[in-house]
C-alpha cells in the first residue's frame, strides 16, 4: 500500500499554465477528491499522477518511489476514465483481464481474479458480452472492475460518474464508496460535482485556476471555507455573501448594521459577510430584506430574499408563512458568520 | 386482403411506401452497377463470333469459355496478371507502411505545421503523371528501376499515399485516444497499446484503405504503360493490345480486369461491414 506525495508540480500547455506549483499529500488508503470547475486543472493533475502527462517541474512520489520519470505502466496505478475507455473489441472478460494479461499473470490466477472482480461489481452475467451490448452503467462498472483487479495500491478516477443519468449516479456513488471501504486503496477522485465530493471524500482539495484553494475534510470545508470561492462552490445553495465596511466595531452593509464581536478588524476595511442558507432565520430584528421567491422543495422551502439588491438564499421550514414582496428581517448567530476580505476573498482568521 | 389492411391503417400504408422507395432505389442503383458487368460477362463467355449477334440473348443460353481461353492463352496475359498482382501488393505494403504512421501522427499529435503537412499531402496530387512521366522514366532508367515491378509499385504508392494518409488519419482519429491511454495504465507501452488496442480497432478502416490502394494500382494504366516495356501490368497490356485485337478479346480483357477487384472486395467486405459487438 502506498500514499502519494506531490512536491511543487507545475504543468503548462504552450502558454497556458494548467497547474501552478501544487504540493499535496494523499495518505495511504485515503479517498481524496479533487474538486473544481472545468478548466481548473484537476484532470491535468490526475493525469500527471498517472503519468499520462509529464510535469514541467516538481516530483511525484508513490509510496517511497519517485515516479516522476516513469511511464504509466511502471507507476503501480490503475485508472478509471471519464469515457470509461472500455475496449470495444474485447468481451467484458477480456477487458477485465487485460491488465493482468499484460502483466503475464498465470492463467488460473488470472481467471480467478477476473471472476472476483466481476463478482465485486455484479458483472458475472455479462462476462461474455461485448461493451456495445452493455448499458452505460454496466460499462462504467467494467471500467472500475478492470482497474480494481490490477491490485494497484493507487486508484485514480476521472469523473467516473459524469456520464450516468441522475438515478444511476446515486447508486454508483454509493457502490464506489462501499468498494473503497472494502478494498482500502489510496484513491484520487476527480469531479466537478460538489455533492459527489462531499459524499465520498475523506478530504476534498478544491482547485481553482491551477491552485489548490483548500484541502480539508468535507464538513470543515463546508463550515469553514478558506475563501469566498470555496464557500460559493461548496454547498447547495452556495454560501451567501453580503458586502460591507467596518465602522466603530460594527459591520455596515447596505441598509443594515451588525455589531462585530471584539475589535480585531481595523476601521474602514471592506469585508464580506458569509452565511449559510440554513443558518438564517426569519426574526423580529436583524438584516432587513424583501422576499422575492418561495420555492417549496419537499423537506424544506428555499426562499430567495433581496438585501438591498443582493439575492440571499434562506433555507426555511416548508410551512413557512413568508410570501413574495413581504418585508422580513434575517437573523443569524454571530458564531455562524464567516468573514472574508472583500478584495482577496480570503477568510479572516477567527 | 392486404390491400384492405393497408387501407385501414394509414401508418402501415406510409411504411409500405417507404419500403417501396428504399428498395426501389436500391434495386435501381444495383442495376446501374450490375448491368454493364453482366453484359461484359455475357460477351466474355460466349463464342467469339456471337459477340456480334443482335439482339443479344439476355439469358446465358450458350455459354462458352472459348473467348476467355483465347484471351488467357495469348502471349503475355498470364505474366502481366502476375505483374499486376505483384505491383498492387507491393503498392499496398509500401503505402500502408508509410501512410498509416503518417495518418496516425496527424490524428494523434498536434505539432507545428500540422495543417501545412495536410495541405502539402493533398497538393502532391496536383502534379499530373503525364508531365512527371518523362523525367520519371529517365530517372528510373538511371536507377535501374525502368521496366521493373518495384518501379511501378513506387509510382503507384506515390499516387495512393495522399489518400492512404488522409483515410488512415480519419480512421485513427475515430479510435479514442483514451483507449490507448487506458491500455498504457494497464501495463502497455506506447507501442503495445497501439498494437493491442488502436490497431485492431482501426483494422476495418485500414482494410478499406488497402482495397482503395489495390483498385488504384490495378486500374492505373498511364504510368504503367510508360515505365514498362516487357514487364507489362495487365491494364498496360490491354491498352497496348487494344488497337490490334478483336472486340471479343476486349470483352474478355475487361471481364478479367474487373474480376479480381470484385473478389478482393468480397473478402474485405467483412472488415468493411463489421461493427464491433454487433452480430
Amino acid at each position: 500500500m502506498a500514499g502519494i506525495r506531490m512536491q511543487g508540480i507545475v504543468k503548462t500547455f504552450g502558454k497556458t499554465t494548467a497547474i501552478k506549483e501544487i504540493s499535496l499529500e494523499v495518505k495511504d488508503g485515503e479517498f481524496l477528491v479533487l474538486l473544481g470547475p472545468s478548466g481548473c486543472g484537476k484532470t491535468t493533475l490526475l493525469r500527471c499522477i498517472a503519468g499520462l502527462e509529464t510535469v514541467d517541474a516538481g516530483r511525484i512520489f508513490i509510496g517511497d518511489r519517485d515516479v516522476t520519470d516513469l511511464p504509466p505502466r511502471h507507476r503501480n496505478i490503475a485508472m478509471v476514465f471519464q469515457s470509461y475507455a472500455v475496449f470495444p473489441h474485447m468481451t467484458v472478460r477480456s477487458n477485465i483481464g487485460f491488465g493482468l494479461r499484460m502483466k503475464r499473470v498465470p492463467k488460473p490466477q488470472l481467471e480467478r481474479r477476473v471472476q472476483e472482480g466481476a463478482a465485486l461489481l455484479a458483472l458475472e452475467p455479462f462476462l461474455d458480452r461485448y461493451p456495445a451490448q452493455l448499458s452505460g452503467g454496466q460499462r462504467q462498472r467494467v471500467a472500475v472492475a478492470r482497474a480494481l483487479v490490477m491490485d494497484a495500491p493507487v486508484l485514480l478516477m476521472d469523473e467516473p460518474l459524469s456520464n450516468l443519468d441522475a438515478l444511476l449516479r446515486l447508486q454508483a456513488r454509493a457502490d464506489l464508496k462501499r468498494l473503497h471501504r472494502e478494498v482500502k486503496r489510496t484513491t484520487v477522485y476527480v469531479t466537478h460535482d460538489q455533492v459527489e465530493a462531499m459524499s465520498m471524500g475523506d478530504r476534498i482539495a478544491v482547485m481553482r485556476e491551477g491552485v489548490i484553494e483548500q484541502c480539508e475534510p468535507p464538513m470543515q470545508l463546508y463550515t469553514n471555507p478558506a475563501s469566498q470561492f470555496v464557500g460559493g462552490f461548496i454547498g447547495s445553495p452556495p454560501m451567501n455573501f453580503l458586502r460591507g465596511r467596518t465602522k466603530a466595531g460594527a459591520f455596515e452593509g447596505e441598509g443594515f448594521s451588525l455589531p462585530m464581536d471584539g475589535s480585531r478588524v481595523e476601521d474602514g476595511r471592506e469585508l464580506l459577510l458569509g452565511i449559510r442558507a440554513e443558518q438564517i432565520r426569519f426574526g423580529e430584528r436583524g438584516v432587513p430584506a424583501r422576499v422575492q421567491v418561495v420555492e417549496p422543495l419537499g423537506a424544506t422551502a428555499l426562499v430567495t430574499v433581496l438585501v438591498g439588491k443582493v439575492p440571499v438564499k434562506v433555507d426555511a421550514p416548508v410551512n413557512t408563512t413568508v410570501r413574495p414582496d413581504q418585508n422580513v428581517s434575517l437573523a443569524f448567530e454571530p458564531a455562524d458568520i464567516r468573514w472574508m476580505d472583500a478584495t482577496t476573498g480570503a477568510a479572516l482568521a477567527h | 386482403m392486404t390491400a384492405v389492411a393497408a387501407a385501414r391503417s394509414p401508418r402501415m400504408n406510409a411504411r409500405t411506401w417507404d419500403r417501396v422507395l428504399i428498395y426501389g432505389s436500391a434495386i435501381l442503383l444495383a442495376l446501374w452497377v450490375l448491368v454493364p458487368f453482366y453484359l461484359i460477362f455475357l460477351s466474355a463467355f460466349s463464342r467469339p463470333n456471337d459477340v456480334f449477334t443482335y439482339p443479344k440473348p439476355l439469358l446465358p443460353t450458350d455459354l462458352s469459355t472459348e473467348t476467355m481461353q483465347t484471351f488467357l492463352n495469348s502471349t503475355g496475359v498470364f505474366a502481366s496478371v502476375i505483374n499486376s498482382i505483384a505491383v498492387a501488393v507491393l503498392t499496398i505494403v509500401i503505402s500502408l507502411a508509410f501512410g498509416a504512421p503518417a495518418g496516425y501522427a496527424l490524428a494523434r499529435f498536434t505539432f507545428r505545421g500540422r495543417q501545412a503537412v495536410q495541405l502539402v499531402i493533398l497538393a502532391s496530387k496536383m502534379f499530373p503523371v503525364a508531365i512527371l512521366s518523362i523525367p520519371l522514366a529517365v530517372a528510373f532508367l538511371r536507377l535501374g528501376l525502368y521496366d521493373n515491378v518495384l518501379g511501378i509499385a513506387l509510382v503507384h504508392s506515390a499516387m495512393a499515399l495522399p489518400f492512404v494518409v488522409l483515410v488512415t488519419a480519419g480512421v485513427f482519429a475515430g479510435v479514442s485516444n483514451e483507449l490507448e491511454e487506458a491500455a498504457m495504465t494497464l501495463g502497455c507501452s506506447r507501442l503495445t497499446a497501439f498494437l493491442r488496442v488502436a490497431l485492431p480497432l482501426a483494422l476495418p478502416g485500414l482494410a478499406a484503405a488497402a482495397i482503395f490502394t489495390f483498385v488504384i494500382s490495378w486500374n492505373e494504366v498511364f504510368a504503367s504503360s510508360i515505365l514498362t516495356l516487357r514487364q507489362r501490368t495487365l491494364p498496360a497490356l490491354v491498352l497496348f493490345a487494344l488497337q490490334q485485337s478483336p472486340l471479343y478479346f476486349k470483352f474478355a480483357g475487361g471481364f478479367f480486369m474487373v474480376m479480381p477487384a470484385i473478389v478482393f472486395i468480397f473478402f474485405m467486405r467483412r472488415y468493411l461491414l463489421n461493427l464491433w459487438g454487433g452480430r
